[in-house]
């Protein structure tokens, strides 16, 4: 493993981030904008609760409206007096459901909560900084998410309808404007300004990860040392500055397409209700091309920061080392570097030049191999460990059956071949919820089981924390399960209802996910229960409930402003010395000079 | 707690195969595999996928079922349990996934691409019958080109949906144009090879027929085409599978696969209905 020297001008850099750091008096410094990475991690986290509570609330209502089509859904006509009249929904504002549902998960969840959320709070402490290498740039990546978002929930309230391209929004339909139909005026205008503003967000964040991590190492903290969450969102760091990099200028060309009466993805001779559309010269594959250069790291995005949480916690819980550190770092690289050469697998049969199908598809299929090699890694160490069970692991452990399952779905979609049957139906949905959607969110549990006591300071409940896991690990399977069931059916996703001779037949199947999606997110309640309860009434937390060994559970719970109280902690050793005989049991904390017997 | 966790993964774990086995769902008579092929091309694909899901299929039930036994072996342990390591350690684990894993993408991978290259890198026959399919907000429309075997000119300011105009000809000036047939559905010959010229007249669409295994985008101001050969007389849906606006989940028409002698009646009385 290659060690980064520190300079004379890394300490530099660290002494200016203390200086300018110094603690905040007033409620505004202190809780609103706040320089301190621990208070925006906790507003990231905050930002992706809200988001995913409204993300969840629209799959019920779309899981609702699937099978009971013509229910009136009580107060929904509230929300939008034309999209549901009389509380029915109609089909346009089905997609709008659908396409605020993958937009949100996708950008406010599943990039915010396992990657700026738990990677802010944590990132610096566990390489032993005070803070983020530029706290004020680390500021504003927050609130201009936040500007994001406000701009995406605005889309709610314009008058012709929030957008309905769905959350890939492809061109021409995305960028014809509002002859397309319903939701292709101002609201696809705001999806794309809002995911224009959230890759300049993102690419300051990505930057500031990188620079921390690479600068602020404390003594001893080499590469090599830094636990698999800190590499994870390392390596994620380096994956969103080259994706959303592309997606930023992607969203520009077609805010202008829209607004500026650009032809970046529009063609000539395109007559669009009835009105020959005054454009030429654009392609709808450039489109494609551009968003799926970016959609697909991101899925890595959502997916390596939750590898390294469950690593991480799986460690912890089993007492003792994965069977290889570095395998494990070096499969995320891989991964990361092959994200960058599998995006036309999303257009198989979008009528790019067929041999173009099979070199992306080789790749793909590669990528298959770090991912088995690290769950046969997780699998291989659980062999013969002191595994302890508790909510965080049991997540930890779910995410890995998960990713399994999710995993296995890709065999058939990174092959053109079977593309050509299953693209566009709900076996790609099942496939991407169950990898990229719930092992994430998997992590994102464990990881605030894991991590809630350092945070707040309070233990959560663990066996409401349990109760939670098994109802959710049966759920997730109950509704993500069937997908691929009815994905071999030929099941068209994106259908507002099913009329087809073929589908109607399918809806039975249909009710009994609706009924699983509704027992699951019920069952959420008592993780926000869980989570409020604990952080106003939770038992006080010890430095370190957990034993675990890496630098954020040396320091008190919660911690101090400035992490290490001025000091600078010195790094012994590897970062999971467990199953160890020392002073404190049978791990070493990384900051100890003590060494380890055998 | 560990070994609830190995029992609740290993119930999950074969239940979740079941469907796969019986092809039904779950005790009811509901079909949830795919229908039965009518392309000559579409058996590769079959192959291709029932191989895909026997390998992938091992694979799933070996991992949740590995993982399951080694949770319920290992989790809370005694107080004197010593650690032990997998024997072989990670340079086992880096191995047996490059082997397995490996192999698979070899096996799939290579010869798995014969199904793809029977659709995509073989072009259509040239005695094939050339029929145009366009798509719009939300509709399909078809056209033949009429007994002078050549279509005529597209003119996109000249469609005029209220006057039957789908496709903008335009016969006044041009002649080729005026015996061509358009049609709501997709009559076919069977057993002889269709070349689709498909055209977009909005926005990206796609042509989708699960039994004939075909499913290609239509991309605005991209001209792509399929070709196919149905084996098996019958009405079959097309539905769309690009979001296309509010209408989407209601863009269909039907593939009416004829006789020869059948598909030259239909032919005739379009004729004659000009």
């Amino acid at each position: 493993m290659p060690t980064f020297p520190r300079g004379e001008l890394m300490s530099e850099v660290s002494a200016r981030a203390v200086e300018h750091h110094a603690p905040p008096q007033s409620f505004v410094r202190k809780h609103v904008f706040s320089l301190d990475h621990k208070v925006i991690g906790k507003q990231y986290y905050a930002l992706a609760l809200v988001a995913v509570l409204i993300g969840m609330a629209l799959s019920w209502l779309m899981r609702i409206h699937l099978v009971w089509p013509n229910a009136p859904i009580p107060g929904l006509q509230l929300l939008s007096k034309t999209g549901a009249p009389g509380g029915v929904m109609t089909p346009e504002y089905y997609l709008s459901l659908l396409t605020m549902h993958g937009t949100l998960m996708v950008f406010f969840v599943l990039t915010n909560a396992p990657f700026a959320a738990f990677g802010n709070y944590f990132l610096p402490i566990q390489i032993g900084a005070e803070d983020m290498a530029f706290p004020r740039f680390n500021m504003m990546s927050f609130w201009i998410t936040f500007l994001a978002f406000s701009i995406l929930v605005a889309a709610f309230f314009v008058p012709d309808g929030p957008p309905i391209s769905g959350w890939t929004s492809y061109a021409p339909l995305s960028a014809v404007g509002s002859d397309a139909g319903p939701g292709e005026g101002l609201g696809q205008t705001l999806w794309g300004l809002s995911i224009f503003v959230f890759c300049i967000a993102s690419l300051l964040g990505s930057l500031n990860f990188i620079a921390t991590t690479l600068d602020l190492r404390t003594k001893g903290m080499t590469l090599a040392r830094m636990p698999i969450c800190t590499w994870a969102w390392f390596i994620t760091s380096c994956i969103a500055l080259l994706a959303f990099a592309v997606l930023l200028p992607a969203c520009l060309l077609l805010i202008l397409d829209r607004v500026a009466g650009t032809s970046f993805f529009i063609p000539a001779g395109l007559v669009v209700s009835d009105r020959l559309q005054p454009h030429s010269g654009g392609s709808p594959l450039l489109w494609q091309h551009l968003f799926w250069f970016f959609g697909h790291p991101e899925v890595y995005i959502a997916i390596l920061p939750a590898m390294g949480i469950i690593s991480h916690i799986l460690i912890n819980s089993m007492r003792r080392p994965l069977l290889s550190h570095r395998v494990i770092i070096y499969c995320m690289m891989g991964i990361g570097f092959l994200s960058y050469m599998v995006w036309g697998h999303h257009m198989f049969v979008s009528g790019m030049n067929p041999f173009s199908s099979l070199l992306f598809s080789f790749p793909t299929l590669m990528i298959t191999i770090p991912a088995t090699i690290m769950t046969l890694i997780w699998l291989g160490s659980l062999y013969g460990s002191r595994l302890r069970i508790t909510a965080a692991s049991l997540f930890a452990l779910g995410f890995i059956s998960m990713f399994v399952s999710g995993g296995v779905s890709g065999f058939f979609l990174a092959q053109p071949s079977i593309d050509i049957y299953l693209h566009a139906t709900y076996f790609v949905v099942g496939h991407f919820h169950m990898v990229m959607g719930v092992a994430a969110i998997f992590g994102v549990f464990a990881g605030t089981y894991f991590w809630f006591p350092k945070m707040t300071g309070r233990m959560m409940s663990d066996s409401l924390g349990k109760l939670h896991f098994w109802l959710t690990f049966v759920g997730t399977y109950s509704i993500f399960m069937p997908f691929h069931y009815l994905g071999l059916a030929g099941n068209v996703r994106r259908y507002s209802a099913f009329v087809d001779d073929f589908l109607v037949p399918l809806i039975p199947v249909h009710r009994f996910i609706t009924f699983a999606a509704l027992l699951t997110g019920a069952a959420q309640l008592i993780f926000f229960y869980n989570l409020i309860h604990s952080r106003f009434r939770g038992e006080p937390a010890p430095p370190n409930p957990w034993e675990c060994t890496s630098l954020e559970w040396t320091m008190p719970s919660p911690p101090p402003f400035d992490n290490f109280g001025g000091n600078h902690p010195v790094v012994y050793h590897d970062p999971y010395q467990y199953g160890v005989k020392s002073s404190t049991g049978d791990y070493l904390m990384q900051d100890s000079p003590e060494q380890a017997g055998a | 707690m560990g070994k609830v966790f190995a029992v609740i993964l290993v119930v999950i774990a074969l239940a979740s195969a079941v469907p796969i086995i019986t092809h039904t769902w779950y005790g009811s008579r509901i079909s949830l595999s795919p229908p039965e092929n009518i392309s000559t091309h579409g058996h590769a694909i079959d192959e291709q996928l029932s191989e895909t899901m026997i390998e992938a299929g091992l694979l799933f039930l070996a991992a949740q079922l590995l993982l399951a036994f080694f949770v319920w072996t290992f989790a809370d342990p005694k107080d004197d349990t010593e650690i032990k390591t997998f024997p072989g350690g990670a340079r086992a684990m880096v191995i047996t996934a490059l082997v397995l894993v490996g192999t698979e993408i070899l096996a799939l991978g290579v010869f798995g691409q014969k199904a793809w290259a029977n659709v995509y890198f073989r072009p259509a026959a040239p005695d094939a019958l050339e029929i145009q399919a366009q798509a719009g907000q939300f509709a399909f429309y078809f056209r033949y080109p009429g007994v002078d075997g050549k279509f005529g000119q597209l003119h996109p300011d000249k469609i005029d949906e209220g006057n039957s105009n789908f496709f903008g000809l335009d016969p006044a000036n041009d002649v080729e144009s005026r015996d061509d047939i358009v049609a709501g559905e997709l009559a076919i010959p069977v057993q002889r090879e269709i070349h689709l010229l498909m055209h977009a007249k909005d926005v990206g669409h796609s042509f989708y027929v699960r039994e004939l295994r075909i499913q290609q985008d239509f991309v605005p101001g991209l001209d792509l085409s399929v070709h196919f050969t149905a084996t098996k007389v019958g009405k079959y849906e097309i539905v769309c599978t690009q979001l296309c606006g509010l209408g989407h989940y209601n863009m269909k028409a039907y593939l009416n696969v004829m006789s020869q002698d059948d598909f030259e009646g239909w032919m005739k009385q379009k004729v004659s209905e000009q």
